[in-house]
């Protein structure tokens, strides 16, 4: 346990580091998100009735920020590692694949909820936000943290270079959590695209998270709790295997 | 004698190139082994597959008796590699780097260890300064230190000295002479050939990822019998001598025994040449070690 326990001080200590960047950036960029969506949109558009745009909007930015930064985390982590070298340190140590997964991917998680609730903090000023469901939420947070976390480990392994990191991140996590219903609800898109949004694990993150704060969904809850979870242990079981088998860690 | 590591019929094939080809190696427990050859050898990829870092194509590699890959655990806490590229984690300082390495091997107290370590490679009054801002000496210091944190019975140096300054040096191999006094098994590659006659019991050499030499140092040095003669004279020597011509206006001259010295004196007091000085040579690893690896 200490060695799992020290990896994840040294990654919590990493980021705290330079909490400017990690922790307060993210809150700033999602209220700026807010302040302009809800100026632009906040007369114009109700998708729920009764429920402002504001209120809307705000449990979908935690959730993207949240996201965004789980994934950040763990892949900036690792790249940075691998190209400066440093991640022999760890390699070398006498920890196991599953000890190294657990601590990268709590770090990232914590890091995500970090933003999460620095973002919620933020937007108190702006919209007063029912908590229906909090049990559900703090669920719902961990299961699709860890999700992109996961998949930061996966893309910090397989890239080889910020430039393909980048990638990953730009052709992947952007799409994914910006056309998952952040800012609108599935059912004002055509039905193409509706049915496309239902193949985005995303799409059900925020979705459900939504319905913890104020009992409004575009699905049954239920579904969204469990293709999270199932997309959890998916993503997880394959990086584990991944890390078992050393992929581009160990030659 | 305890085994402190051993390699059986190690391949290690990346795509084109095979890195290891087929190496059979024991270093005993208390040993000062030297691993030498030139670069691409293999030395690196022998050190990486004992570390965990490569996995082998062929063969089995265990360290203090546990397999590498099956008792990884045990395997990695018995040893401490100091890596050869200069690596460091920008957002730590030299001391939380150090308590962080201990936590990566179980152990959560280890202050005492580490104040002792970074005194003894004068790293006390910089451990609390930024990795970043500590210059390329004390870096290596500190990689030096993170590869002891755990007190590994088996400590691997890959190239420690390769271009760092004298005083880092002497401090180095002060403190790991103490430490392989104590017990510790070392092993050591350099380039620096007079570093490894002096400080290695037993030495190896790798030539294109095979085993091309392996002896203790005096049996290697003494493989060389012939010494040298060297000879500036204030003219050329007939050929009939056969000395080769060295640098400058010097001319060599082999032979095993002192008294074949005076066949060329001889010739030359008959030619008339003038003997203005004269050095006798012995043979040092370098030589033993160039010979053997373009004779392999």
């Amino acid at each position: 346990m200490t060695g799992f326990s020290t990896l994840l001080y040294k990654e919590l200590l990493r980021f705290w580091k330079v909490a400017f960047q990690t922790i307060l950036a993210p809150i700033v960029t999602a209220m700026l998100y807010l302040l302009i969506f809800s100026h632009v949109l906040e007369e114009r558009v109700q998708v729920y009735p009764g429920i402002s745009y504001t209120t809307f909007l705000v449990p979908g930015l935690i959730m993207m920020s949240m996201l965004q930064n789980a994934f950040a985390n763990s892949s900036s982590s690792l790249i940075q590692s691998k190209i400066t070298g440093n991640i022999v340190f760890v390699l070398v140590a006498p920890l196991s694949y599953f000890e190294f997964f657990s601590a990268y991917l709590l770090a990232a998680v914590i890091r995500g909820v970090v933003v999460g609730v620095g973002v919620g903090l933020v937007t108190v000023w702006f919209t007063d936000l029912p908590l229906m469901h909090p049990f559900w939420l703090l669920a719902l947070t961990i299961l699709s943290t860890g999700i992109l976390a996961a998949l930061g480990i996966i893309a910090g392994m397989w890239a080889e270079k910020f430039d393909q990191l980048a990638a990953f991140q730009n052709f992947l996590i952007m799409p994914l959590t910006f056309l998952s219903g952040v800012f609108y609800s599935i059912h004002s898109l055509p039905p193409f695209w509706q049915a496309t949004s239902h193949w985005n694990p995303v799409f059900y993150m925020i979705d459900g998270f939504r319905w913890g704060f104020f009992g409004h969904s575009d699905v049954v809850p239920g579904l969204s709790l469990l293709v999270v979870g199932a997309c959890f242990v998916a993503i997880s079981g394959f990086t584990l295997l991944l890390l078992k088998r050393g992929y581009k860690l160990r030659h | 004698m305890t085994v402190a590591l051993e390699v059986a019929g190690l391949v290690k094939q990346y795509r084109q190139t095979r890195a290891l080809d087929g190496i059979d190696l024991q270093v005993n427990q208390g040993e000062f082994f030297g691993l030498l050859g030139p670069n691409g050898a293999g030395k690196t990829t022998l050190i990486n597959i004992l570390a965990g870092l490569v996995r082998p194509s062929q063969g089995t590699a265990r360290v203090m008796g546990f397999d590498v890959a099956r008792d990884y655990a045990q395997s990695r806490r018995a040893l401490g590699v100091v890596p050869q590229e200069l690596v460091y984690d920008p957002f730590f300082t030299a001391r939380e780097v150090l308590r962080v390495q201990s936590g990566y091997f179980g152990i959560r107290r280890n202050d005492d260890w580490i104040e002792h370590v970074l005194h003894n490679l004068g790293l006390t009054p910089h451990a609390d300064k930024n990795m970043r801002t500590l210059s390329g000496g004390m870096k290596r210091r500190v990689l030096v230190a993170q590869a002891l944190v755990h007190k590994p019975p088996v400590i691997v140096l890959d190239e420690p000295t390769a271009g760092v300054d004298v005083d880092l040096r002497q401090t180095l191999w002060q403190f790991i002479q103490g430490l392989n006094r104590e017990g510790h098994t070392v092993v050591l590659t350099t380039h620096y050939l007079e570093e490894a006659e002096t400080l290695c019991q037993r030495i190896a050499m790798l030539k294109q990822g095979r085993l091309v030499a392996l002896d203790s140092t005096r049996n290697l040095l003494s493989r060389r019998h012939e010494h040298q003669a060297q000879f500036r004279l204030d003219g050329e020597p007939p050929g009939s001598l056969g000395l080769k011509q060295g640098q400058g206006n010097c001319w060599l001259f082999g032979f095993q025994e002192y008294d074949e010295l005076e066949t060329p004196l001889a010739a030359l007091r008959r030619a008339g040449i003038k003997v203005l000085e004269m050095q006798l040579l012995e043979p040092d690893l370098e030589d033993v070690f160039t010979e053997i690896i373009q004779n392999a």
